[in-house]
């Protein structure tokens, strides 16, 4: 049973715009990368079950010159609202590493 | 290049955002590479909506101050213009206005005497009204369509420019362009774009050199970056003789802070680099070649930001092993304890207020459970946040839950705890809570149709 955590070099998440969140998995190589990018259990069911996002509007681009996939999804609060809580967004990816992939 | 008779377009990137940290040396040596303009973004929506709610800057003014010196005085040195974009964080009026006072104040102590163009982008509510009437301004996700009421709930509007009102400025003679917002690219990509240069290799240059050397190998061992800007594509190099680029270093940054890792959408086009090669042309400098640009209809992007109900915080630090070996219960009993105290002390009077408690060291990033059988930490701090419709209320909320928030006992307490304030008063007035509120395009028929471009007159401003 691999996690993100064991296929993937660096896991990393940022905001992009106020509206936006971004998260960037750099694979470990490409046989990972050809393995997990398109995995089912990085989709948008989830980004909806760990970031309560719409999962019609998650997106994603695997990058196979830099086996990353790039996953982005719209925020569930506003930036800087009442319940911030990580107004980057730097923090969001460690929900992600422990997520089963096969 | 041998290829073109022209050459490359040289800009040099001295730093990721004004008042960051330009180096001097850096400066001085892409300078010597070459140079023909010093350009740099000086913002971002990345902190918040704070600053353009407010119309103030991140950085603080002895740092831009600093910058500024640096860069003034080697592009007069050099004879070259210095483009700056979203001037004081935001690019709103007021930051752009707090940028040219201290540029002002740089031009003066140098003495030196620059041509100081100011552009300005932010909008009026009515104008913005009237375009949305019109059908010209359109949402982009996760966003709906835009009504007046969201217009009037904001304090500041601006729409991010592209290349030509700074094209417009440096062709008037400018020599030194501070931009109110700005896409970052764009005011990179302006003086290549002036020249000539392909428009493709143009706008990309300006996303990868968009944070100085955070396209670089070691971000931490410099501060800026070269990009030449050839009819074949473009080439990036560090600015800081130990620092190296790698066609990864370079092409990652195309990945960082976008949704979308091939397409970046600016005023008038898109950026297309699916078809992009990254090649290593010597140890310190790498050749990006295949980017391509395809025009749209002129669009700007709107940002506007408001401020809306107000906060009030308070902070505890507990060690005490009672309340650490059984932080989830502590949490909910003090939540209902505090809601329930406000209601019974202040009532109907506090209005639609709102408590949140976050435990630092334990789950305060996410606010979630966490999972069975996690260590106890060695001690958490615990945020208490109000937000209710006026400053005076959070602050009331907060006196009222102090005692409470302060001493709450778990049912294994022989006698009152205390917890660890930092502060005295325990309360801080926080301030209104910024948010942004739009995220549409707005259609223009003309690239300069919502700037106002302003000179300095030196000898006003140095009189006032």
């Amino acid at each position: 049973m691999a996690t993100v955590n064991d296929v993937c070099r660096l896991v990393r998440s940022k905001n992009a715009g106020p509206f936006w969140v971004t998260i960037d998995l750099f694979f470990d190589g490409p046989e990972s990368f050809r393995r997990y990018a398109q995995s089912e259990a990085l989709g948008p069911a989830t980004f909806a079950r760990l970031y309560g996002t719409d999962p019609a509007l998650v997106k994603r681009f695997p990058v196979e010159s830099l086996s990353m996939v790039k996953i982005s999804y719209p925020r569930s609060s506003s930036q800087g609202g009442m319940v911030e809580r990580d107004l980057h967004c730097g923090q969001q990816f460690v929900r992600l590493l422990d997520v089963e992939l096969d | 290049m041998p290829d073109d008779p022209r050459g490359p377009i040289k800009v040099l990137v001295p730093t990721g955002s004004l008042g960051a940290g330009a180096r001097e040396e850096e400066v001085r040596y892409g300078i010597a590479q070459g140079a023909q303009v010093i350009a740099t973004d000086a913002g971002s929506t990345d902190s918040g909506a704070a600053y353009l709610a407010l119309g103030i800057s991140k950085n603080n003014k002895g740092a831009v101050k600093r910058d500024l010196t640096i860069l003034m005085k080697a592009a007069h040195e050099a004879k070259i213009p210095i483009v700056v974009g979203t001037s004081g964080q935001a690019g709103g009026d007021k930051n752009v206005d707090w940028t040219r006072d201290i540029a002002v104040e740089v031009a003066r102590e140098l003495g030196i005497r620059p041509k100081i163009a100011l552009l300005y982008s932010e909008l009026g509510k009515e104008a913005v009204k009237a375009k949305n009437a019109a059908g010209r301004i359109r949402p982009l996700a996760p966003m709906g369509p835009l009504d007046d009421a969201t217009v009037d709930a904001c304090d500041h509007i601006v729409a991010a420019m592209g290349p030509e009102p700074f094209i417009a400025a440096l062709e008037a003679g400018a020599d030194i362009v501070l931009g109110g917002r700005t896409t970052d690219t764009a005011v990179l990509a302006c003086y290549p774009i002036m020249k000539g240069a392909p428009l493709g290799p143009a706008w990309h240059a300006g996303k990868i050199g968009e944070c100085g050397a955070q396209c670089t190998v070691k971000a931490v061992d410099g501060s800026g970056v070269l990009l030449s800007i050839h009819e074949g594509g473009f080439d990036v190099e560090p600015l800081s003789a130990v620092n190296t680029c790698t066609p990864h270093s370079v092409s990652a940054h195309m990945l960082y802070e976008n949704s979308d890792p091939f397409l970046l959408t600016e005023p008038g086009g898109v950026l297309d680099v699916t078809e992009t090669d990254y090649q290593q042309l010597d140890p310190r400098i790498v050749r990006v070649t295949g980017s391509a640009w395809r025009p749209q209809p002129y669009t700007m992007k709107l940002e506007g930001a408001s401020s809306g109900r107000f906060q009030t915080v308070m902070l505890v630090g507990i060690q005490d092993p009672i309340v650490l070996r059984n932080l989830d219960a502590f949490h909910d009993r003090m939540l209902d304890r505090l809601y329930h105290r406000v209601r019974t002390t202040i009532g109907e009077a506090a209005g639609d207020f709102h408590i949140s408690l976050r435990l630092y060291g334990w789950n305060a990033v996410t606010g979630e459970k966490v999972p069975e059988g996690t260590p106890p930490p060695r001690e958490v701090g615990v945020l208490f946040v109000a937000t209710a419709d006026t400053q005076e209320m959070a602050t009331q909320i907060a006196k009222a839950c102090n005692p409470w928030f302060f001493h709450m006992y778990m049912p294994e307490h022989e006698e009152m705890p205390s917890y660890g304030f930092a502060f005295t008063p325990a309360d801080i007035e926080r301030g209104p809570v910024y948010e942004f509120r739009l995220n549409h395009v707005v259609e223009c028929d003309d690239p300069a149709e919502l700037v106002r471009t302003v000179w300095v007159d030196l000898d006003q401003a140095e009189a006032a």
